[in-house]
C-alpha cells in the first residue's frame, strides 16, 4: 500500500487535477488531499525537547522575516508624501462578485475588509476624505459624496449588497472623475477598485478615459480578485498607481492596508497651498445651541467655529455654513510620523552575536524581555543605528508600525532642540 | 474630536506602569518633598498589589538625561533588607532609584540647563507601551494594563511629536493613561494623553495628601471605573500654536505639504519652500 503512494506521488506533478474521482486507479496523479502535503509537511518542523515533550513551534522569526521584507521595499528615505487624500473606493457588484472563491462572497469579503480599510485610512489620514461608488448592471452610482466621517460611510455600504449585471470600468472612471475635478488643487485624487469581474463592457473607448484621468492626474489603483486582467494594469500604469491580485482573503487584507498610509507624492500632481483651516475651542457643557449637522438643539460638549460661531459637533469636519475646514492639533499630529519616520533598526548577525568583544545586552531596552535564547546564548535581536540600544523582534514590529517612537532615542536628551516644536 | 470610547472590561486584575519624574530641576523647587512622595507612592503600589493577587505593578524612572526600568512586580525579587521594618518591594525599589539617580546625573553635559526644566516624558512612555505589548502577546488571559503618569515637570516643546505618537499608539491599544500633575501650571501634554485615550487627568489641590488623591482616584481598575464618578476632563485646549510667533490661534494656514501652521497667509511655506 506504501509503495503503491510513493510511486504515484513520483509521477503525480504532472497530472491535471480531477476532483471527482477519488478511488482512481495507478498512475492517474495524486489526490486531492495528498497534494496540499505534497510540499508542504508540517509535521516535520515540530521539534522535541530534552525531555521528549513537543516544543511550540516558533513563529516569531518568520514574521520577522515577513516584516523586514516590508520594510525593505518601503524606503526609509524622506519622500515627500500626499497627506491630504481624496479616495474614491469603486465597488465591483456585478454577477462576479457572487461568486463563492472568498467566502461567503467576493462581495461580502470586499465589504467586511472595506470597513476596516475606512476605519483605518481616516485614523492615519485624519485631514482626507473617502467616497464610495458602486458599479452594478453596467452603470456606477456614486453611493455616497466625498466626506470625512467614517461612519456614514460604512453604514451606507453595509445597506446596499446586492450584484447583477456586468460591470463597467469606462463608467466608473467617468463617474469619479466628474466628482474629482471639483476638489481643490491641493489635494491629491486617487481611486481605489475592487474588481471581482473578468471583463469590463464599455460604452466608448476606455483608452481615451484612462488618458482623460490620467490628464486630470487622478492616480488609479486595482486590487482584482479574480486573475489579472490587461486593461487594469494599463490603466495602473499609466495613471501611477498599483495593481495587485489577491490570492485569499489574508491575501486581500494585507492588500487592501497597503494603501491606507499616503503614497509617495508626485509633486507636480497637487499644488502646494496653504490652506485656512479653524481650530474650534471645546464649547461649555451646559450651553445649549442648534448644531449645524443635525439641525437639533443640543446641550454642551460640541465645537463652535471661529469665523461663523455655527456649532458642529465632532471633528474634523467642514462648517456647513461658512465652508471652513475644523480640525483639531491632534489630527495634524497623527500625519506627523509620515513626516518624521524613524530609521529602521539593523539586524544583529550571528557573527556580530559571537564576538566576544561586543557588548550585548541581557534584556530588550522596550519591554525587558530576555534577548537570551536556548541554553543561554544571546537570542536573535535588533539595535537602533543612532542610540545602539538593542531591542527584540517584537519590539521592533511594534515600534516601526504603530508607535514610531525610539524608546532609546527619545530616553536620551538630544544636546540640539530638534526643529519640530509646538505649544 | 471625540473622547476615547471605553472599552469593556470583564475582569478587574491590572498591570499598572508607573512612570515616575525623578527631575531633580523640579524637586529641588517643590513644596513637596521627594521623600514625602516617595512613600506616599510606595504606599500607594503597596495597596495596589494588596487589591488583587494578580495586580502587577511596573515602575519606570523619568529622568532629567534618561529613562530606566526600576521595579517590576513579575520579576521575583532578590531578598533586600528583611530586616522585618522595611518590606523588600520599598528597599527594592529604593535602591534601584538611588542608582537611577546617581547615574542620571552623571550624564548631565556641561550648559545644557537652559530653558524650563522638563524630564523624558516621551522616553518612559514609549518604554512603558513596548512592556505593555509584551503583556498583550503573553496570552488571552492578561491583566489589564493601564499607564500612571507622576509627573512634576513642565512640557518640553521639544518631545510634542514623540508624546502625541505615543499617546495614539495607546489609543489604538486601548491603554489609558492617567496623569497625576504636581507642578504649578497644568500640562496641556497630558490633558490632551488622559482626554484622547480616557484616562483620567487630576491636579491635586493639597499635595501633602498626595496618597487619599491616588488611593481614591487611581488605584481602581479599568472594570470598576464604570461605577465610580471620576474627575472629569474639563478645558483641555487643542487649538494649535502657529510656528512663526509660538500663540495660539484658532484660524491658521495649513501648508498642504508640510502641514505647517502659519497666523497669515504667506505666498512660500517657510518650511518646505512649498
Amino acid at each position: 500500500m506504501n509503495n503503491n503512494g510513493e510511486e504515484r506521488r513520483l509521477n503525480g506533478a504532472a497530472e491535471d487535477d480531477d476532483d471527482d474521482e477519488d478511488d482512481d486507479g495507478n498512475g492517474r496523479g495524486l489526490e486531492a488531499w495528498e497534494r496540499t502535503y505534497a510540499d508542504e509537511r508540517s509535521w516535520e518542523s515540530l521539534q522535541e525537547d530534552e525531555s521528549g515533550l513537543l516544543r511550540p513551534i516558533d513563529n516569531k522569526t518568520f514574521y520577522h522575516a515577513q516584516y523586514r521584507r516590508r520594510l525593505r521595499s518601503a524606503s526609509a528615505v524622506r519622500i515627500q508624501k500626499g497627506l491630504i487624500r481624496y479616495l474614491f473606493l469603486v465597488i465591483d457588484l456585478s454577477k462576479a462578485a457572487a461568486e463563492m472563491d472568498f467566502r461567503p462572497s467576493r462581495m461580502a469579503v470586499v465589504a467586511k475588509h472595506v470597513e476596516a480599510f475606512i476605519r483605518e485610512f481616516f485614523d492615519q489620514n485624519p485631514l482626507s476624505q473617502v467616497g464610495l461608488v458602486t458599479i452594478k448592471d453596467g452603470v456606477a452610482h456614486c453611493l455616497t459624496d466625498l466626506g470625512g466621517s467614517p461612519e456614514s460611510h460604512v453604514k451606507s455600504l453595509m445597506g446596499k449588497l446586492e450584484c447583477s449585471g456586468e460591470s463597467s470600468i469606462q463608467n466608473a472612471l467617468d463617474l469619479v472623475h466628474d466628482y474629482l475635478n471639483q476638489i481643490p488643487s491641493y489635494g491629491h485624487r486617487e481611486v481605489l477598485i475592487f474588481y471581482s469581474a473578468l471583463s469590463t463592457c464599455d460604452p466608448g473607448d476606455i483608452m481615451e478615459t484612462i488618458q482623460k484621468c490620467k490628464k486630470s492626474k487622478i492616480r488609479c489603483s486595482v486590487i482584482g480578485l479574480s486573475a489579472e486582467i490587461f486593461i487594469c494594469k494599463h490603466l495602473c500604469q499609466e495613471t501611477g498607481g498599483s495593481y495587485s491580485v489577491a490570492l485569499d482573503e489574508s491575501h486581500f487584507k494585507e492588500l487592501i492596508l497597503e494603501h491606507a498610509p499616503p503614497p509617495p507624492a508626485i509633486a507636480e500632481y497637487a499644488i502646494a497651498n496653504l490652506i485656512k483651516m479653524g481650530f474650534p475651542q471645546r464649547a461649555a457643557e451646559s450651553s445649549i445651541a442648534i448644531c449645524s449637522c443635525h439641525k437639533e438643539a443640543k446641550a454642551g460638549g460640541g465645537y463652535t467655529c471661529p469665523r461663523c460661531k455655527a456649532r458642529v459637533c465632532e471633528l474634523p469636519t467642514e462648517c456647513q455654513t461658512c465652508g471652513l475646514t475644523l480640525i483639531s492639533s491632534p489630527h495634524l499630529a497623527r500625519s506627523y510620523h509620515h513626516l518624521f519616520p524613524i530609521v529602521p533598526f539593523d539586524e544583529m548577525s550571528t557573527s556580530l552575536l559571537s564576538d566576544p568583544h561586543r557588548k550585548l545586552s541581557k534584556a530588550c531596552f522596550g519591554c525587558q524581555q530576555s534577548l537570551l535564547g536556548f541554553g543561554n546564548k544571546p537570542g536573535p535581536r535588533v539595535s537602533c543605528p543612532k542610540c545602539k540600544h538593542q531591542f527584540c523582534l517584537d519590539c521592533d514590529i511594534y515600534i516601526h508600525e504603530s508607535l514610531h517612537n525610539c524608546p532609546g532615542c527619545e530616553s536620551a536628551r538630544h544636546s540640539k532642540p530638534v526643529a519640530m516644536s509646538e505649544e | 474630536m471625540a473622547s476615547a470610547p471605553s472599552k469593556l472590561y470583564a475582569d478587574d486584575v491590572s498591570l499598572l506602569m508607573v512612570l515616575l519624574d525623578t527631575n531633580p530641576l523640579f524637586w529641588s523647587t517643590s513644596s513637596l518633598p521627594f521623600s514625602n512622595f516617595l512613600s506616599h507612592v510606595l504606599s500607594f503600589l503597596n495597596s495596589i498589589l494588596l487589591l488583587n493577587q494578580l495586580n502587577q505593578v511596573a515602575v519606570i524612572a523619568t529622568g532629567y538625561n534618561s529613562c530606566d526600568y526600576i521595579f517590576d512586580s513579575s520579576v521575583s525579587t532578590s531578598r533586600g533588607l528583611e530586616n522585618g521594618r522595611m518590606p523588600a518591594l520599598c528597599s527594592n525599589l529604593l535602591q534601584k532609584l538611588e542608582e537611577f539617580v546617581v547615574r542620571d546625573e552623571q550624564l548631565c553635559k556641561e550648559g545644557s540647563e537652559n530653558g524650563l526644566a522638563s524630564s523624558l516624558l516621551s522616553g518612559s512612555l514609549s518604554m512603558a507601551l513596548c512592556y505593555i505589548q509584551k503583556i498583550f502577546r503573553s496570552g488571552p488571559l492578561h491583566p489589564q494594563p493601564r499607564i500612571l503618569c507622576l509627573q512634576g515637570s513642565s512640557d518640553g516643546p521639544e518631545q510634542y511629536v514623540a508624546i502625541m505618537n505615543a499617546i495614539f499608539s495607546a489609543q489604538r491599544s486601548m491603554v489609558p493613561i492617567d496623569s497625576c500633575y504636581l507642578g504649578s501650571n497644568n500640562s496641556a501634554f497630558l490633558q490632551q494623553a488622559s482626554y484622547i485615550t480616557g484616562g483620567v487627568y487630576l491636579k491635586p489641590q493639597q499635595p501633602d495628601g498626595l496618597f487619599q488623591y491616588l488611593s481614591t482616584v487611581f488605584a481602581t481598575d479599568l472594570h470598576s471605573r464604570t461605577f465610580l464618578q471620576l474627575p472629569k476632563s474639563v478645558g483641555v485646549d487643542f487649538r494649535a500654536s502657529c510656528f512663526c510667533h509660538k500663540k495660539t490661534i484658532d484660524m491658521g494656514y495649513i501648508c498642504s505639504v508640510c502641514l505647517s501652521i502659519f497666523c497669515k497667509h504667506h505666498k512660500k511655506c517657510s518650511t518646505c519652500g512649498n
